[in-house]
């Protein structure tokens, strides 16, 4: 497609400006000071299944090196946290980030009656449901719902991406997808688009219509302002040339820039190591970590380390055992990353997984993840978990 | 009633029950009484031809080498490539599985039989590695999509897809798993609410021993089935699946629960009480004929009243199948068709899960949106695609395979593509009666009434190719 013709060959004409309801243009009516006090949470998805206890490594623990034969990493080439766990070694970039206490380790985290397909397992990562619960919103779709204070903007979740995961998605609001904020401001600002939302006021009902033509006004709205926003921004960082760092760049870009976005979602995917894990896997954590560890440090030096909170996860973590293919297969319990400027509790959050005490060769969870998104929404969105998660979650003391 | 009256009523009998309907054959329809219309469209659906892509001899071959692999504990290089290669086949041919229920929508000649089909598609949502399972369950829906709901259901839970999908392989006389008959009685029947956790619990007694075998058939192995004495809703006694099914059908809850569904599906997703319930008691009186419901909801005066014409939101399954019917489309690489079910959130048989797409307003966002206004250009005109969907987590096993060493492994590199479509702009156009404006052609193809807008947007000639590529990407052309 031509990207400066919507239509190609209609040689279409729009005259006339652009109609922008007045409840969409509250932005320049915003207190300066308002901007500074935004608290960020990106969330780090990878797809596929991370097999955890390669990733923080049990070395402490002969039974790990007696499941994983030909698949355990070498006690003399883990990065080594404590006497138990350790790094994998291609996450050495992270070392730097974890001696900075800018890094917390939660091991086993899950849910009760684990599902071991990637769909539903992610579904209900995405949707923090139990596991025999079908949702058709997202957690953050839901936290958008709410319609708190500081979430009533079309552009409070962004993804970085081309289609908005379901984790994004709440009955009423819904996160945008953006990969390249100046290809979205071109489509919406493409002459035809435009055209179809001139002197549209009669659109802005209730029904099925109005709810299309809204979200072309917000879209449209949205696209103006990120672009606006972060067009003047340069980073000085220097980042690895990975698609992974690529989306991490665009969020630095997006939060150094003072957008007004609360929720960022990335994600990484390829973690399905069912064969040769080795090589692979460790192909994947070195991107991650080297994404991560610039990005972490392209906020610290523009002082947005401390309002940012990253979390990681995965839609299942692997059995302990390998396979007969040097890889892993699809398992329960993992351990979840938490990134930031102003953790409460550093490093390794609790006990290293418990390696005798299995269900069926899988871990045994610890906490539920719902905790974690409990914490997330009481302390660092300001919502009351129970009204996004459907019941009141213990929070934790990791901020 | 007017001639223009009948047009309009026959035009969004085909957009609901089907998948639009040209010119030429709208025209000649609307000279028909309107419920003679309606007995031809399921006189056209008659017909039940299965899908037959996937070889049953060669599949079953294949699912017998897999368990012979499955229970062996070491295997050596030859069979761990042999199981791979298995894997890949069945990969590369639920792909054009999918391709398969798509173009058959796109070209039927049975449309409301291949709409029912897309809806028990939903409505009994799975998902199978294995294609001829997926095959098989799609064909179940096909053949029984206008037939008896209970023959429908029956069918559908002792389909080895089901059984798999839903662990009732795994459910064993003392080690029984629920989640087939939760599921039943959740998704399949009654809804929530209508039933008790005890319920379930009996239930999957009942089901225990409902397996298949090697060769991929049903199987009742009754050797593992539990015999004893079960309470189900009140009643007593040594029941079998077929005995709970029968007990789940004779409560008037189920039939309502269909109704509503083939309502919110059919004619409103806001959901008129009234109607339902006038939908219900036919379809259960009628003892669950599909057919007759449908008959009896498309005759119906509400069916064809303004609230109900042109505030549907399209599924991405009937955007696409409609657009491309509309213009007699042919897709020279189909696989894009997967491409962009999966960037719209409709990736058949691939549903989020066994409680299928949600629907309605969850299909748009800003993403969606953008690119289901994007696709008619895409496609009529053979534009660059720019944009990629989200990997399947079902295909990240493959995806982890095929990275190599490089560090790019999310970066875009891949070259330039192209719907690589081709419209057939002739035939459509030699549809259209001569001397038609393009403001009758955007009545055509618009399900909503246009606005003045919309009327001068056109009214500058352009030609009815140019108003015909507008109108479809316009947000309008979103309804149905």
């Amino acid at each position: 497609m031509n990207r400066r013709n919507f239509l190609r060959n209609t040689g279409f004409v729009a005259a006339g400006s652009l109609f922008v309801p007045a409840f969409m243009k509250p932005l320049e009516a915003m207190a300066l000071d308002e901007l500074s006090l935004y608290k960020n949470l990106v969330v780090v998805q990878l797809s596929g299944g991370n097999d955890g206890l390669n990733t923080v490594i049990p070395f402490g623990n002969d039974i790990y090196y007696q499941k994983r034969k030909s698949i355990a990493i070498k006690p003399e080439e883990v990065i080594k946290l404590n006497d138990m766990q350790g790094l994998n070694p291609n996450m050495a970039a992270l070392q730097e980030i974890y001696d900075q206490g800018w890094m917390t380790i939660i091991n086993d985290v899950g849910y009760p009656n684990p599902d071991r397909s990637h769909f539903r397992s992610m579904d209900i990562w995405q949707t923090g449901s139990d596991s025999n619960q079908f949702l058709s919103t997202g957690w953050i779709g839901r936290y958008l719902d709410s319609n708190c204070q500081t979430c009533k903007f079309p552009y409070t979740a962004i993804e970085v991406d081309d289609s908005l995961s379901l984790a994004m998605k709440g009955q009423t609001k819904k996160g945008i997808a953006l990969k390249d904020p100046a290809a979205l401001f071109r489509n919406t600002n493409d002459p035809f688009f435009k055209a179809m939302l001139q002197n549209d006021k009669e659109h802005l009902d209730e029904d099925n219509l109005g709810y299309l033509y809204k979200t072309m006004i917000e879209t449209s709205s949205s696209a103006s302002y990120i672009q606006n926003t972060s067009k003047i921004y340069q980073s000085k960082s220097t980042y690895p040339t990975s698609g992974f760092a690529n989306q991490l760049k665009t969020v630095s870009k997006f939060i150094s820039s003072g957008l007004k976005t609360r929720v960022y979602y990335v994600s990484l995917s390829g973690f399905d190591t069912h064969v040769n894990q080795i090589g692979q896997q460790g192909n994947l954590l070195k991107q991650y970590s080297e994404g991560m560890a610039a990005f972490l440090k392209d906020l610290k030096s523009n002082n947005k380390l401390e309002d940012t909170l990253v979390i990681t996860f995965s839609e299942f973590g692997r059995r302990v055992e390998q396979n007969a293919s040097n890889g892993t297969d699809h398992g329960t319990a993992n351990n979840m990353f938490v990134f930031g400027g102003k953790l409460k509790k550093q490093g390794i959050f609790n006990a290293a997984p418990n390696l005798s005490d299995l269900d069926t060769g899988d871990l045994k969870y610890q906490l539920d993840f719902r905790q974690v998104y409990g914490t997330i929404l009481d302390k660092w969105l300001d919502v009351n978990n129970a009204d996004i998660l459907n019941k009141k979650f213990n929070t934790l003391d990791f901020i | 009633m007017s001639a223009k009256d009948n047009f309009l009523k026959v035009k969004h009998l085909y957009n609901r029950a089907g998948f639009g309907v040209s010119y030429t054959d709208l025209q000649k329809l609307s000279k028909k009484n309107l419920d003679k219309v309606v007995d031809n469209m399921l006189k056209d659906s008659q017909k039940d031809d299965p899908i037959n892509l996937v070889n049953d001899f060669e599949s079953k071959r294949q699912l017998l080498v897999q368990a012979g692999l499955y229970a062996k504990k070491d295997l050596n290089d030859d069979e761990k490539k042999m199981r791979q290669q298995i894997i890949r086949e069945q990969n590369e041919v639920s792909r054009d599985l999918n391709i398969a229920f798509i173009t058959r929508m796109i070209n039927t000649d049975a449309p409301l039989r291949e709409k029912m089909t897309l809806f028990w598609h939903g409505h009994f949502a799975c998902r199978s590695n294995n294609p001829f399972f997926a095959q098989q369950l799609n064909n179940i829906q096909r053949t029984n999509a206008l037939g008896s709901f209970k023959t429908l259901l029956v069918e559908v839970s002792k389909s080895p897809a089901m059984l798999q999908y839903l662990n009732n392989q795994q459910n064993r006389k003392g080690k029984p798993n629920e989640n087939f008959a939760r599921e039943l009685m959740e998704l399949f029947t009654l809804g929530r609410g209508n039933y008790t956790e005890q319920d379930i619990k009996e239930s999957a007694r009942a089901f225990t021993g409902w397996m298949y075998d090697k060769d991929g058939s049903f199987i009742f192995r009754q050797n593992l089935h539990d015999p004893g004495t079960k309470t189900f809703f009140g009643k007593i006694g040594n029941f079998e699946g077929e005995n709970i099914i029968d007990i789940i059908l004779e409560k008037p809850e189920t039939a309502q629960f269909i109704a509503r569904k083939v309502y919110k599906f059919f004619v409103n997703d806001n959901p008129n009480e009234d109607h339902i319930k006038e939908l219900a008691t036919h379809f259960y009186n009628s003892k669950y004929d599909i057919a007759s419901m449908m008959k009896k909801m498309f005759t119906s005066d509400w069916f064809y009243s303004p609230e109900n014409v042109g505030t549907k939101i399209k599924s991405p399954a009937e955007f696409l199948v409609g657009l491309s019917r509309e213009f007699y489309v042919t897709y020279n690489k189909p696989q894009v068709l997967i491409q962009l079910q999966s960037s719209l959130g409709q990736y058949l048989f691939n549903p989020p899960n066994v409680a299928g797409w949600p629907g309605g307003q969850s299909w748009i966002d800003s993403s969606s949106l953008m690119l289901r206004m994007r696709i008619p250009s895409l496609v009529l005109n053979d534009g660059e695609i720019d944009f990629s969907g989200k990997a399947d987590p079902e295909d990240e096993a493959v995806i982890a395979l095929s990275r190599t060493a490089t560090t790019n492994a999310n970066a875009n590199m891949k070259p330039k593509s192209y719907v690589n479509a081709n419209a057939d702009w002739p035939k459509f156009l030699d549809t259209l009666p001569k001397g038609l404006t393009p403001l009758a052609l955007t009545e055509f193809l618009l399900q909503p009434k246009l606005n003045a807008k919309i009327t001068a947007m056109v009214s500058d000639n352009k030609g009815l190719r140019s108003t015909a590529v507008e109108i479809t990407s316009m947000p309008e052309y979103q309804l149905c």
